[in-house]
């Protein structure tokens, strides 16, 4: 939302990938591609890569984090290094901190963490390439490396971000549109039951731009859906891009 | 009020699947009802019996219960006992009390278990603490061999039906073979090769536990090596 492009977002009805409005970038996912972890996934959308890693349940340390009753989910989102542009400094920052919060409440919401007291189930997400929409990929491929790990689970969680850049309402933006865009709406939904476990709004949106936004989100859902489940099923899968049915 | 099963039997399942709709149909293992629906709570398979629609986990931990016989480690001395891990998230209890028939007298608890043992226990209460016995026969202290870890959902394959796989395993082998219901092998032999062909079978087992004609896989694996 930084600073205006000198370039227009929309061509002709098409975005300056070639995509329309309710186009996503093509998905692929992949788990077990951590040995040593109890559960992982590889998900990648567009440009943007991501690596998350399962482990546990396991006795929390330190001692004073641990709840009685349920489980505590950990969850650790860092970009690495070379994953943008600019270098960025590795370790935890304001963002980083923010984004694993917001995290590890879209997962709580689908896990049985009562079936797992005074234990902790601890998610190491690193984003090995970052073109926009880092939460979304990040909370999808946990959501299957949680299922690959065996965890109890309501439902998987599916994630996907629309937005407004240069006046037009789109689905899963990328980084020009984030950067330049006018709006960015990070969404995580519960297929099964259409349950939010997560949704963020970066700038501005009118309430028809809104209903808008989630409409495209909406209709996104059954794609993601697909994918994590043919990728656990089969080890792998990916989606082409384009046009959802 | 519709009856209908939407999965075959042996098929995979991800969380949160519905599998039946409708009351007539039971859950088992890891399905569970949900509302009128029977859904799947982890990713595993599917078996159908009739009205049963049981999952079966792929992957995960072991979960104890009463009445197991499981291979653990020793980690820790306390005043009460031993403290044992036994690849699960709350290490479990080895009171002194159920650990020996014979009395233990104080300072001599090394004698029995040290740490780093592993030991052939049977888990008597999973209350707010696990709590494991030594005291009758088949449990005891295992000595030198080697330890490996498969899924725990496998290890009724690797036993097999009445014993019959692990049965085929030891008696081509010649090896001692112990498998704990959480999921931990031990495995001793005199022969190196032998232990290692074992391990190599037991793994097998694991990877591929859902086909079918493995015990004469295993028979020709242990045969062929023997030569």
């Amino acid at each position: 939302m930084a600073g205006k492009s000198s370039e227009p977002m929309m061509v002709k009805g098409k975005r300056l990938d070639g995509r329309k409005t309710n186009e996503m970038r093509p998905m692929k996912l992949k788990v077990g591609v951590v040995p040593l972890a109890e559960g992982s996934a590889e998900f990648s959308m567009g440009k943007t890569k991501v690596i998350a890693a399962v482990y546990g349940p396991k006795e929390v340390h330190p001692r004073h984090m641990m709840i009685p009753d349920k489980a505590l989910i950990r969850v650790k989102y860092d970009m690495l290094p070379f994953s943008t542009t600019d270098r960025i400094r590795p370790g935890p920052n304001r963002r980083s901190k923010e984004i694993s919060k917001v995290m590890s409440s879209a997962l709580e919401a689908a896990v049985y963490t009562e079936k797992y007291p005074a234990t902790v189930i601890d998610i190491f997400v690193q984003i090995t390439n970052a073109n926009a929409g880092t939460r979304t990929a990040a909370i999808n491929a946990a959501s299957a490396a949680l299922a690959h790990a065996g965890i109890e689970m309501r439902d998987l969680v599916c994630s996907v971000a629309s937005g407004k850049a240069d006046g037009t309402v789109m689905l899963d933006l990328f980084q020009p549109e984030d950067n330049f865009g006018e709006a960015d709406l990070p969404v995580a939904i519960m297929p099964k039951s259409m349950g939010i476990t997560l949704i963020q709004m970066d700038g501005d949106l009118t309430k028809k731009e809104f209903a808008e936004s989630m409409k495209l989100v909406n209709e996104a859902m059954p794609v993601l859906y697909d994918l994590q489940k043919k990728a656990l099923i089969n080890g792998e899968a990916s989606f082409e891009g384009g046009k959802i049915k | 009020m519709t009856e209908k099963l939407n999965v075959k039997d042996k098929e995979l399942v991800v969380p949160g699947q519905v599998l039946a709709e409708g009351m007539s149909y039971i859950p088992s293992g890891k399905a569970i009802r949900d509302g009128e629906d029977v859904t799947a709570t982890v990713m595993g398979r599917v078996s159908v019996k009739g009205h049963v629609v049981k999952v079966q986990p792929l992957n995960g931990g072991y979960s104890p219960r009463r009445n197991d016989m499981v291979i653990g480690q020793v980690t820790e001395l306390a005043k009460f006992g031993w403290r044992i891990e036994i690849g699960q998230p709350n290490q479990a209890d080895l009171p002194l009390r159920d650990a020996s028939t014979s009395f233990i007298e104080q300072g001599s608890m090394r004698k029995y278990f040290t740490e780093g043992d592993y030991i052939f226990a049977g888990i008597t209460d999973v209350g707010k603490y696990i709590r494991l016995s030594t005291k009758t026969r088949p449990h005891r202290k295992l000595g030198t061999g080697n330890i490996i870890e498969v899924n725990p959902s496998n290890v009724p394959r690797i036993i097999g039906r009445q014993g019959s796989m692990i049965k085929t395993i030891k008696d081509a082998s010649g090896c001692n073979v112990v498998v704990g219901q959480n999921g931990y092998v031990w495995i001793q032999g005199e022969d190196l090769d032998k232990v290692l062909l074992v391990q190599k079978a037991i793994e097998m087992i694991d990877q591929d536990a859902q086909e079918s004609g493995l015990t004469e896989k295993v028979e020709k694996m242990l045969k062929g090596g023997k030569k």
